[in-house]
């Protein structure tokens, strides 16, 4: 059923880190390659190789520019994917209990075979974290790589969501928010990790690390060159006077 | 949001044939027989017709019977519900009218009852996201409804109400329209709060995550109809509200109401098409789309 779970057991979720997120979109290949092959529908192109591609991704990455009062402007790289929320909007809108959220992780989830593809879903989400299927016609989003977490295949050190696993700066950890003491919890208590659209009323589990102060250029600007005077010597001061007399 | 063909005539024709449906199951007009299985027609293909349209706006229609399930959550399988129980009850009520001439009077309020109730649930279906303000507002339903009304009077042929019902869904869908265009301001969701970046200055979308279009910027970042939004509304009142109702109140003639309804029913899917072209979803804040 598309009722919400009262409170699950585990509050499995991201942390993403604004300050070190570089933005080269690794962890969107990541996520598209190993979601198009494992659980559900694969993610499809449209016209991958024509005028206008077009294609389906649980991960996106945004890039923000940020204009303080005093200072330079920063570049903030942005990635986005499914928040997993407590309150989530997308599960009670399902019609057919296609979508649920997890009593034991907290994973939201769509089970493919339920969806009839009317899309209400990703119209109740605000962060536009589902994207339904151009081939398969049904509604994909992040599974929080369900079938890696918990796959005893693989080692030890992949069992983790593939965008986290590829993450070349370390700007994703993976783990569970009901845990006071988890990395994840540590982290967002001490970086101040932050909510999106709280006004929504979603409640969304993943939470972000805004960016660090940062450092300021000293008051003093590089010293200016001193100007090329009309009283140079020898060759290069007759080569001055002739250019102006031209 | 993206006006979809299939949403559009589905709410728009399903809305008129409940509120013929509701009327009838009033008793307006009083019919028997023959005269009274040509309204029941004309209200099961508006109804039937607007809910398969909607169908088609499904990735797998050949599902659409899980859609029963979910009614304790969701206001899709309440509509499926209600739809269903409303055609079933009015069919009762009807075939006691077209074959034994007979006015099973509680079965039509019922019916008529699960008429409003079926577009009541159809208006929750928007009115419930948060993530699309224009829609959000108790209005929503109110619009719904008062439109079902007085298109359903129109086709009733009850030439003395409708016109003034006519009057108050326009008066509704004015104030609908002034709300809606101070709602996304006044949700509070902006990119600041989007972002969570607002705290450190301005933000603004420096670059998307990719060049081309994807599902979420076509399907809810919709921008091409808003710039003729302002002539389309009056368009819409004109057609939907205020020739019906002139129609209505010039000598009756059959050419004349035919024309009523005419002009009613391309109002509202005028009305209908601005309710979607306009709205404007969140998401579309993350894309730099929206102030």
């Amino acid at each position: 059923m598309t009722e919400l779970p009262g409170e699950t057991t585990r509050k499995l979720g991201l942390v993403i880190d604004l300050d070190t997120c570089v933005g080269c979109h690794a962890c969107v290949i990541s996520c598209k390659g190993w979601n198009t092959e494992n659980y559900g529908a694969p993610l499809s192109d449209q016209d991958a190789y024509g005028e206008e591609p077009t294609g389906t991704f649980l991960n996106r990455v945004h890039s923000y520019e940020v204009q303080p009062d005093i200072g330079p402007a920063q570049l903030i790289h942005f990635p986005k994917s499914c928040l997993h929320c407590e309150d989530a909007p997308c599960v009670t809108v399902c019609p057919t209990g296609a979508s649920y959220k997890r009593v034991e992780d907290g994973i939201v989830l769509v089970n493919e075979t339920d969806c009839i593809g009317c899309g209400l879903c990703a119209w109740a989400c605000p962060y536009g974290a589902r994207e339904m299927d151009g081939a398969e016609k049904v509604m994909k989003k992040c599974t929080l790589c369900v079938d890696r977490i918990y796959n005893e295949n693989l080692p030890e050190e992949d069992r983790e969501p593939a965008c986290v696993r590829t993450c070349p700066a370390g700007a994703r950890y993976f783990g569970d928010f009901a845990d006071p003491e988890s990395n994840v919890s540590r982290l967002t208590r001490e970086r101040g990790g932050i909510e999106l659209m709280p006004e929504q009323g979603t409640r969304p589990v993943n939470r972000y690390l805004p960016p660090r102060a940062k450092d300021r250029m000293a008051e003093t600007q590089t010293p200016q060159l001193e100007s090329v005077g009309a009283d140079l010597p020898g060759f290069l001061g007759w080569l001055d006077r002739a250019l102006d007399r031209l | 949001m993206n006006p979809a063909a299939s949403v559009i005539a589905f709410t728009s024709l399903s809305g008129l044939g409940f509120g013929l449906l509701f009327w009838l199951g009033l008793g307006f007009p009083a019919v028997t027989g023959w005269v009274a299985f040509v309204f029941f027609a004309l209200a099961y293909l508006l109804s039937v017709g607007g809910l398969l349209a909607s169908t088609f706006h499904l990735g797998h229609p050949e599902r659409a019977f899980k859609a029963f399930t979910q009614w304790k959550t969701s206001w899709l399988s309440r509509e499926a519900w209600t739809s269903v129980a409303t055609l079933l009850v009015m069919a009762a009520f009807g075939a006691g009218l077209v074959f034994a001439g007979i006015a099973l009077a509680p079965i039509g309020w019922l019916g008529a009852a699960l008429s409003l109730l079926t577009v009541f649930t159809t208006s929750m279906i928007y009115s419930q996201l948060r993530t699309v303000p224009r829609w959000h507002q108790p209005l929503t339903p109110v619009l719904f409804l008062s439109l079902s009304l007085s298109g359903g009077a129109l086709l009733a042929g009850m030439t003395s109400v409708a016109p003034w019902l006519l009057v108050v869904a326009g008066v509704i869908q004015c104030l609908h329209w002034w709300r809606g265009d101070q709602a996304l301001a006044s949700s509070g969701t902006t990119l600041a709060t989007a972002t969570g970046l607002g705290e450190i200055g301005t933000v603004r979308s420096f670059e998307p995550p990719h060049t081309g279009g994807n599902y979420l910027t076509r399907e809810m970042i919709y921008v091409v109809g808003r710039k003729h939004a302002r002539k389309l509304r009056v368009i819409a009142l004109l057609l939907m509200v205020f020739l019906p109702a002139v129609l209505l109140l010039l000598p009756f003639s059959h050419a004349l109401a035919a024309l009523a309804v005419i002009s009613h029913l391309t109002g509202v899917i005028t009305s209908r098409w601005l309710f979607f072209a306009e709205a404007e979803h969140v998401v579309g804040l993350y894309y730099g789309k929206r102030t």
